[in-house]
């Protein structure tokens, strides 16, 4: 295993997450393409880290913090599919279209 | 061991937005009033420690927090801003039955998040400073539970807030694996000894180099990553949205200068034309005015009108940006404080008609004048300003701004700043005009309430001194533009 296959695996997961979060409607599938594109950060930074300087943490240490970080977001994103759930007793992401100019 | 003196600010308004939260819990009187005093309170002791213990400067755990110039000016802003927005929330919280607390609490843990990315020197503390300033503000947003336009705003904030997020994250990680660091510093001399061994730096600097700008540019709004803007600005509670208008912004800003500045700024002149990120910030600046413009003519909401008008300030500060240089830093910092000014006072303004008569349309403005001429003057003061008319601050703001953009040789970009003011000066004008030239259909004679009122006054007074004696915030200003080297 090289770097590049990492890297390659870590392009791929973020394309398929971006991709998500521009075609489906499910509010639930786009936070969950939002953590694919997170964690292909986290593929990046691990690998980056075994290959170009093993000596150190900050890539592992980055990556837990990115960890952290989307579990935040989850949670928030979560409650806030919730309250839409509540409010228009769907979470079809086209349906919650009130606001445009 | 470090001395963690230096954190003393940031370590207080945390705790303090906790207390928020105690308080709340605890007091006996159900309404928005106390938690409100109190972080208040907060916001201003904290910019007294400021003074105290970051004043001098200095920096924690080799340079990952530092205090500087910069950093201090940009937190005067942030604490400001949330000064102004706790100010003007006292109707839209009044009428929530319940979590009041959490609402200034996340308000004020936001601002600590933004006092932490201001002095972030690292690119693991900036992107945790950032999320801790985004992810409270996801759930203010969306904070009206009963509010299908709330909920819509939150959510959409969130997605692509985390997709921007995301999408930065990507860009910091190849940098990281560029240079096999997260220091700034550091990040910088080694792409330097890379682009003096071999001549380049290769395209996936500038793959990671694309990704950091559209990240932090949808952060900032910039046209053509603005969409969310407007409608999440239109959802939130007013104070919400006056607040993500201006230190949500000047948040983007700080990132923007910090990794842009600090770390590429060895890139960014003629030695690398190919890998120059001033003409991409150009053209987006350029657009940028023009879209956000020409599209707040037509908008029939005041609050969408803010924001269009918000996204073209952002155009603006982005012109500065582009100049890069001294001049540049020290004017988008003076710009990001005029602005600070004027865009909380017309939300202030916005808030108070809206507590009072429930809308939001631009045309219920009409005959304000007569029935309530003392608002109505202010809320003409403030978009006088944001217009950039002298001698209020947002012309010297403006002024400073495209002085700095033609010193660094962008007079393209100048004139077309100069063409869009003049749109610009027509959608505020519109506004000033119904207030003042039409018959009143609906008198409201509206007397704020003591804080929002207090807001205004503050909100005018620094507009108008500001604009007339800008001498010792220019001063801090140009020192806070010493924190780069350029």
């Amino acid at each position: 295993m090289e770097l590049m296959h990492y890297l390659t695996l870590s392009a791929i997961l973020f394309s398929i997450g971006f991709f998500g979060i521009l075609t489906r409607r499910n509010a639930i599938a786009i936070l969950m393409s939002l953590e694919l594109m997170f964690n292909a950060v986290n593929i990046n930074l691990v690998a980056f880290n075994r290959f170009i300087n093993p000596g150190e943490y900050v890539g592992q240490i980055f990556a837990i913090f990115v960890v952290v970080v989307a579990a935040a977001e989850a949670t928030v994103g979560l409650a806030i599919i919730i309250l839409i759930y509540r409010n228009w007793r769907s979470i079809d992401a086209d349906r919650v279209n009130l606001l445009k100019w | 061991m470090e001395n963690l003196e230096l954190l003393v600010p940031e370590l207080f308004l945390f705790v303090w937005a906790l207390l928020v939260l105690m308080i709340d819990l605890f007091s006996s009187k159900r309404s928005a009033e106390v938690p409100a005093y109190f972080s208040m309170a907060g916001l201003v002791i904290t910019g007294f420690l400021m003074v105290i213990f970051q004043h001098g400067g200095g920096a924690l755990w080799n340079g990952i927090f530092v205090a500087d110039h910069f950093a201090f000016f940009f937190k005067i802003i942030f604490l400001g801003a949330a000064f102004f927005a706790v100010g003007s929330s006292f109707g839209v919280v009044g009428r929530m039955s319940h979590h009041r607390g959490e609402y200034f609490s996340l308000l004020l843990l936001s601002t600590v998040g933004m006092m932490f990315l201001a002095s972030a020197k690292e690119l693991i503390t900036l992107y945790i400073g950032l999320e801790l300033t985004t992810i409270p503000l996801f759930v203010l947003a969306a904070y009206i539970k009963t509010s299908r336009s709330s909920a819509e705003a939150g959510l959409k904030y969130m997605i692509i807030g985390a997709a921007s997020s995301a999408v930065l994250l990507y860009g910091l990680s190849i940098i990281y694996g560029l240079t096999g660091t997260t220091s700034i510093y550091q990040v910088t001399i080694n792409l330097s000894i890379h682009w003096l061994a071999y001549g380049d730096v290769g395209p996936a600097f500038t793959v990671a180099m694309m990704m950091i700008i559209a990240g932090l540019v949808f952060k900032l709004a910039i046209v053509p990553f603005h969409m969310w803007a407007p409608d999440v600005y239109e959802g939130a509670p007013i104070p919400i949205t006056a607040f993500l208008s201006v230190a949500s912004k000047a948040a983007g800003v700080v990132a923007f200068a910090r990794i842009f500045m600090g770390m590429f700024i060895a890139f960014s002149s003629n030695i690398m034309a190919p890998r120059d990120w001033g003409s991409i910030v150009a053209l987006l600046a350029a657009i940028t005015m023009v879209v956000g413009n020409i599209t707040a003519i037509r908008q029939t909401n005041i609050k969408r009108l803010l924001a269009y008008s918000s996204i073209a300030q952002a155009g603006y500060i982005m012109v500065g940006v582009v100049a890069a240089n001294t001049l540049g830093i020290a004017s988008i910092s003076f710009y990001l404080f005029a602005y600070l000014f004027a865009n909380m006072g017309a939300f202030a303004i916005v808030a108070i008609f809206a507590d009072r008569t429930g809308s939001e349309q631009i045309s219920d403005y009409a005959g304000f004048a007569k029935s309530s001429p003392v608002l109505a003057a202010a809320f003409s003061v403030f978009l006088l300003s944001l217009a950039g008319i002298p001698p209020l601050a947002g012309f010297l703001a403006k002024y400073y701004v495209f002085a700095a953009a033609i010193q660094a040789g962008y007079t393209w970009l100048v004139i077309l700043a100069v063409l869009t003011t003049v749109i610009a000066l027509y959608y505020y004008a519109n506004v000033i005009r119904l207030m003042y030239l039409t018959p009143d259909t609906n008198p409201h004679h509206i007397i704020p309430s003591f804080p929002a009122g207090m807001v205004v006054i503050l909100t005018v007074a620094g507009v108008i001194v500001f604009g007339i004696l800008p001498q010792s915030i220019l001063e801090l200003a140009l020192n806070a533009a010493t924190s780069f080297a350029f």
